[in-house]
């Protein structure tokens, strides 16, 4: 639809503005308060204007963090949080490009079936499931360790269902003119599929690397030693203090550095789909 | 270099459809055999059973006369011609041209001399590191046919190579196949169902209907004694003519037909609009339209009495008129003899 009425991109322009402020208006706030002094927030008015304590804060938090609040410095959270987000991400994607793999190109008995029953799984968020699995982590005494924070988070429907979709786009052709080429099964996977789906492989990165990030009740649940904390669990330690005021400022703090990697992953990967959308490889 | 042998091979795919029936052919050592016939005869499948990748359900596929029905099609050392050419689209087009000899550990300097070799044979030496996305479909072709020759395989299978490719082009590049094929002299088994490219490049041409081999010889052969009805009607543009030999009798010279025979065919080049002087059938028809191709004119025709429409092909500026009923002569040499319950030939 192109109209060519001032008014309208006046209006248009009105509403994405509106938008934008709703969305960035808390990340402001929460950016001003974690600049400010503990005693500023007391008032129960928030300040607009950045403070004088950027700096402190962050270091503050970085290196030292809330004790009292039961929570280590921000930095081991912010490390537990990426090494999570990341073995999540790249775990989900290796098991799920290659179960659709053999789902798409090989023929076995109960092909189908192997399908539906991953796919079923999608019905099964960790919510759901989270006490069997508490169970099934507490008895492999896998509490507190990195592999009981990702493990039972990587099996993944949807990025298998997403890849399958992809590979059925694959054109048959390709796959025998590389078996005439000499390409076995593993190489066609190495020299031909993975290279045609980087793109998409990109993109899940993405997701899936915020998937991991934001998650919140699964750490919660198997970590006690605080050691293991990641940084989302650990936002909600620090505000929740309990017979002192919340240290509103070293809180957003916590908020702010919590938001960045998310959206560094976002900023760098979208060179990547923006590659993609550009030059359509098949 | 290497014949291919098909011995009383059968394709039964999943769901009892029998694709191949009990079929022979042998492909002597650097011939170029054309597989031609109607959608869904088959064509495909048995290519596709040559090369390796379709099983096959019963009798042997030999090349260079060793039984490959259990080998891997890189194991069988042919290369495959692909409708949609099936480049790697991730790949430069040296890097689809290498990849073949790569995984065959081919030492790198022989790779890049057969590269090169290919590349200027085949003329694609500035797009060589171009993706095939980046060319034109002539272009892309070429490369697929590149990716065939650097190999040096011991036989070619083409799957319809040319039909994503506009006339022009196709002509071109049918020219260029069979040139290629002659200088390199690799046996090669073609598949396509348009039968000028049939006709123009096959050593033997091959002519399958449902699943069997209906005739197999050079073109020329076929196109001038088709065994059998199917044949007669597949080969020749436009196609020939099948008329009622009772409808034949008394027109014209006396008929002398083998045994049981009941039509005859008529291509429509043997029908003239003059006398030719020779033994003959006269047959009376009406100009239903006239059609100037250029070289020649085709002419739509209704038959006086059976009212069946035949066409006939006149030289281009022959004086008719539509809506005349005009005399119109075929040598009785020129007639074909089938019978229609056998569908063969009857002479
Ligand atoms: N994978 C398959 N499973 C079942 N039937 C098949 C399969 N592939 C082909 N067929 C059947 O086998 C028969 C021959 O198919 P084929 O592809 O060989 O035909 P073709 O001569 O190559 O036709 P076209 O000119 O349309 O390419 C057809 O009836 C087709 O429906
Ligand atoms: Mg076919």
């Amino acid at each position: 639809m192109i109209e060519n009425r001032p008014i309208l991109a006046v209006l248009t322009h009105l509403v994405l503005i509106l938008g934008v402020v709703i969305v960035v208006f808390p990340v402001y706030l929460a950016f001003v308060a974690s600049t400010h002094g503990g005693g500023d927030f007391l008032r129960g008015l928030v300040p607009l204007l950045p403070g004088p304590n950027l700096f402190a804060n962050y270091e503050f938090m970085l290196t030292e963090g809330l004790t009292t609040a039961g929570a280590p410095p921000l930095w081991i959270m912010l490390l537990n949080s990426l090494i999570i987000a990341l073995v999540i991400a790249t775990g989900k994607i290796f098991i799920s490009i290659l179960s659709a793999y053999a789902i798409v190109f090989f023929k076995f008995p109960f092909r189908m079936l192997a399908f539906w029953v991953i796919f079923i799984t999608l019905m099964l968020p960790v919510e759901v499931r989270i006490m069997p699995t508490f169970k099934v982590v507490a008895d492999l005494g896998l509490l507190n360790s990195y592999a009981g924070l990702t493990i039972p988070l990587i099996a993944s429907a949807t990025a298998t269902f997403l890849f399958r979709q992809f590979f059925l786009t694959v054109p048959d052709e390709l796959m025998e003119a590389a078996r005439v080429d000499g390409a076995g099964p593993m190489k066609f996977f190495r020299d031909i599929l993975l290279p045609l789906s980087r793109t998409n492989i990109a993109a899940l990165f993405v997701i899936l690397f915020i998937y991991g990030w934001v998650q919140y009740l699964w750490p919660l649940l198997v970590t006690t030693d605080s050691r293991y904390y990641t940084i989302v669990m650990g936002i909600k330690r620090l505000a929740a203090t309990a017979d002192a005021e919340p240290q509103w400022h070293l809180v957003m703090t916590a908020v702010m550095l919590a938001m960045l990697p998310p959206v560094l992953v976002v900023i760098l990967m979208q060179r990547l789909f923006v590659k993609g959308l550009v030059e359509t490889e098949k | 270099m290497a014949s291919i042998d098909i011995s009383a091979v059968k394709k039964i795919y999943a769901g009892n459809v029998t694709a191949i029936h009990n079929l022979d052919l042998t492909i002597p050592d650097g011939e170029l055999v054309v597989l031609v016939g109607p959608s869904g005869c088959g064509k495909s499948t048995l290519l596709r059973m040559i090369a390796g990748l379709e099983t096959i359900t019963e009798g042997t596929v030999s090349i260079d006369e060793q039984v490959v029905n259990k080998k891997e099609p890189a194991e069988r050392d042919i290369a495959m011609v692909f409708q949609n050419y099936a480049l790697y689209p991730h790949m430069s087009v040296r890097g689809n041209l290498e990849y073949g000899l790569k995984n065959r550990g081919t030492p790198r300097d022989e790779i890049d001399r057969r590269v090169a070799e290919a590349a200027r044979i085949l003329e694609i030496e500035p797009f060589l590191d171009r993706r095939p996305r980046q060319l034109s479909g002539g272009q892309r072709q070429r490369v697929a046919m590149g990716r065939a020759i650097v190999r040096k395989p011991k036989a070619f299978l083409f799957d319809e190579p040319l039909s994503n490719l506009d006339a022009k082009l196709r002509g071109q590049m049918r020219i260029e196949i069979k040139r290629l094929q002659r200088s390199l002299k690799t046996t090669s088994v073609y598949v396509t169902h348009d039968q000028l490219e049939a006709m123009t490049l096959a050593d033997r041409l091959v002519v399958m209907n449902a699943g069997r081999i209906e005739q197999v010889g050079a073109p020329i052969e076929l196109y001038e004694r088709p065994a059998t009805l199917f044949v007669a009607g597949f080969i020749g543009s436009p196609p020939m003519n099948l008329i009622e030999v009772d409808y034949l009798r008394g027109r014209g010279d006396d008929l002398k037909l083998p045994e049981g025979t009941d039509l005859c065919g008529v291509r429509p080049d043997t029908i003239q609009v003059a006398d030719p002087g020779e033994p003959s059938v006269r047959l009376d028809a009406t100009i239903e339209l006239y059609e100037p191709i250029g070289g020649e004119s085709h002419l739509h025709l209704r038959l006086e009495g059976s009212g069946q429409l035949i066409v006939a092909a006149v030289p281009a500026r022959t004086a008719v008129v539509e809506g005349a009923t005009i005399p119109l002569f075929v040598r009785i040499a020129d007639l074909h003899p089938f019978n229609r319950d056998s569908g063969r030939r009857t002479d």
